[in-house]
């Protein structure tokens, strides 16, 4: 057996699995389903943040963000078609390979590393933007965490969080609906008593010298089958903080 | 040989295809038209001798992406709407003033909608129009579709559309299953000139042989779009100019004095036909590619301007997200969105069509009063009435006069 060969095999394993993440109706459909409005939510913050309009071309041109926990790259892709400069870490070394294959065949230019948060800051690399989206939930230890990622956003810059709350209303929804009724997840995707309730993320980032700018909740619609913005922080939310620039 | 990327890859540049890639282009998405007649050909007064009447929401959205205007004053206003079964006298008036706007629709010769069409595509220039051309092969990979030219040019897009017309190559190509019936009914169209004005009315007869309509064109001429069986059809198309004159009269009245044809007359057969879906992998369908209707309502058109205005918007909001515009994901929100509207539309001109298309008097005697109730209930004649022009449901952005 040649190397050549072992290199057709794993790109052909990767490509497949890459599938799997970026097939809208497999495994990951929620998070197909769910990611247009998260992305809604962090173009508008950033093109305020950047002074651009939502609809010119490549409205985040000039931001640097980092994805912490950038799974297959579903947020990393959209948000460097528009015209930022994305780096997206994670703690799979899987996951970085699927995103890395996928984002060149589909063109575009996307720094993947397998690191972790606390990694990235020994790095020295600072952002105009840390995206924290579905990780803080999955985490050991909340404010290490968070320290490594409020570190990594440059004065002035901004955090993008989203997670779910713990309430009996996201027991209900997002762990027994989702996971055991629905099946929209593998059961065991979550474990509710790690969920973080949006005084706990504001909390946390204060800590970190952020002031919290916008928090909403995210509402799904089955008749359209579509997600919207909305006051019901209950289950899904969306979390938007600046960093004080001194 | 030479490969040339681009956003969009349009199959058929009338006025569908064509409308659709100045829409795209007003919200920056570029693309590549492909038609296989030459333009010039499209563009003979012999090649498309349909006129169109263009209801207020699609008007709104040929203002925004800058056709109108190429239109110039190539447009009569209907200002009223007569419908009556037969001669009788028991009819349905649609008068603009019930619903607050200026006109009813607007009625365009399809070789001036064409003219117009082409005009703006010329002018964007995010458009690249191809003409005479045609796709020899089409492949699509995990991100883009790639097809091969006429010539061995290579076009990659991430989304193909099919704007192709009822004997749609693209949705062939993509296998989606095509379900249709014909009418055994055909259209005879043609243009007449009259002795007397027609004060912007529009007249459609319910016969028993199918509708008969009478549409106010510029100056002192009307389009005829005249149903009959195909049997019939055929002969009537055979008659020499004068007999087809009286066979004309006999069922449009006299009121418009002398009558004369205009240029030549066609006749077309009339069928219904649509897809279940208008969408596929990297693959979107609109227009009469994605259902072709009776011609009852005058609908065919307008829908597949709806099809454009709902399709540029949902692509136009994905691309403002950095989505891929041709993921499954994408496009489920536009077939989504226009399938019930399109299936109302079919239903009801199918519905409409069956009606009509007869001579059972129980039947008859009811249609006369239902046409009769129809206009003392205001609401339900209100909101009949906006459903044809286009102005109810969850409209999309073009359709209500607004930019993507």
């Amino acid at each position: 057996m040649t190397d050549t060969s072992i290199a057709d095999e794993e790109v052909a394993r990767f490509a497949a699995m890459a599938d799997q993440w970026w097939d809208p109706g497999g495994d990951f459909a929620p998070l197909h389903k769910i990611n247009p409005i998260r992305l809604e939510f962090i173009r508008d913050h950033l093109c305020e943040l950047a002074g651009t309009d939502a609809k010119s071309p490549i409205p985040l041109k000039g931001l640097k963000i980092l994805d912490v926990g950038c799974g297959g790259g579903l947020l990393c892709e959209p948000l460097s078609r528009l015209g930022a400069s994305v780096t997206g870490i994670d703690a799979g070394e899987r996951n970085i390979r699927i995103a890395a294959s996928h984002a060149t065949r589909t063109g575009l230019d996307i720094k993947y590393h397998r690191m972790s948060p606390e990694e990235a800051v020994a790095s020295g690399q600072r952002y105009d933007v840390v995206l924290n989206v579905e990780v803080i939930e999955h985490v050991a230890d909340i404010n290490v965490f968070m320290e490594a990622c409020g570190a990594l956003v440059k004065p002035g810059g901004s955090m993008v969080g989203a997670t779910l709350n713990r309430t009996l209303k996201s027991l209900a929804f997002a762990k027994i609906g989702a996971e055991y009724i629905l099946r929209w997840l593998p059961p065991g995707t979550h474990d509710w008593r790690t969920f973080v309730k949006p005084s706990e993320f504001s909390a946390v980032l204060r800590q970190q010298g952020f002031v919290v700018k916008d928090l909403r909740g995210l509402t799904y619609n089955p008749v359209f089958d579509e997600w919207t913005l909305s006051r019901d922080l209950a289950v899904n939310y969306l979390i938007y903080a600046v960093k004080s620039k001194d | 040989m030479n490969t040339h990327c681009t956003d969009t890859l349009i199959v058929g540049g009338g006025p569908v295809g064509g409308s659709l890639a100045c829409a795209l282009a007003s919200a920056g998405i570029s693309s590549v038209v492909v038609d296989r007649v030459p333009a010039a050909e499209l563009l003979a007064p012999n090649f498309d001798g349909r006129a169109t009447a263009v209801a207020q929401g699609p008007k709104k959205m040929l203002e925004q992406i800058g056709v109108w205007q190429a239109l110039g004053t190539e447009v009569a206003p209907i200002r009223d709407i007569r419908v009556a079964d037969g001669r009788s006298n028991l009819f349905l008036h649609y008068d603009h003033a019930d619903v607050r706007e200026d006109a009813l629709g607007y009625m365009v010769e399809n070789q001036h909608l064409r003219h117009a069409v082409l005009t703006a595509v010329t002018d964007a220039p995010a458009i690249m129009y191809l003409a005479p051309n045609e796709i020899d092969a089409l492949e699509h990979s995990e991100t883009a579709v790639i097809a091969r030219l006429k010539g061995g040019d290579h076009i990659t897009a991430p989304l193909i559309i099919g704007a192709d017309g009822r004997n749609s190559f693209v949705r062939d190509h993509a296998g989606l299953e095509l379900t249709q019936w014909p009418y055994h009914q055909s259209g005879i169209v043609c243009t007449i000139a009259h002795e007397e004005p027609h004060h912007n009315i529009a007249h459609e007869h319910f016969y028993p042989a199918g509708p008969f309509a009478i549409l106010p064109l510029t100056g002192n001429r009307s389009s005829i779009v005249w149903t009959e069986s195909e049997v019939d059809a055929a002969d009537i198309m055979a008659l020499p100019d004068d007999d087809f004159i009286w066979e004309l009269t006999q069922r449009a009245g006299d009121f418009m004095g002398a009558l004369e044809v205009v240029g030549p007359r066609w006749s077309y057969p009339l069928s219904l036909q649509y897809t279940k879906t208008s969408t596929a992998p990297r693959l979107a369908l609109a227009g009469d590619a994605a259902h072709g209707v009776h011609p009852i309502a005058g609908q065919g058109l307008n829908m597949g301007l709806r099809d454009v205005a709902a399709l540029a918007e949902v692509l136009a909001d994905a691309r403002r997200l950095g989505l891929d515009i041709g993921s499954t994901q994408v496009l489920r929100k536009y077939d989504r969105w226009r399938r019930f509207d399109n299936t109302m539309m079919l239903a009801a001109t199918d519905v409409l069509n069956r009606l009509f298309s007869n001579d059972i008097a129980p039947i008859r005697m009811a249609r006369d009063l239902g046409l009769a109730a129809v206009n003392r209930i205001g609401p339900l004649k209100q909101f009949l009435m906006r459903q044809a022009m286009g102005l109810t449901g969850t409209l999309p952005r073009l359709l209500k006069g607004e930019s993507l």
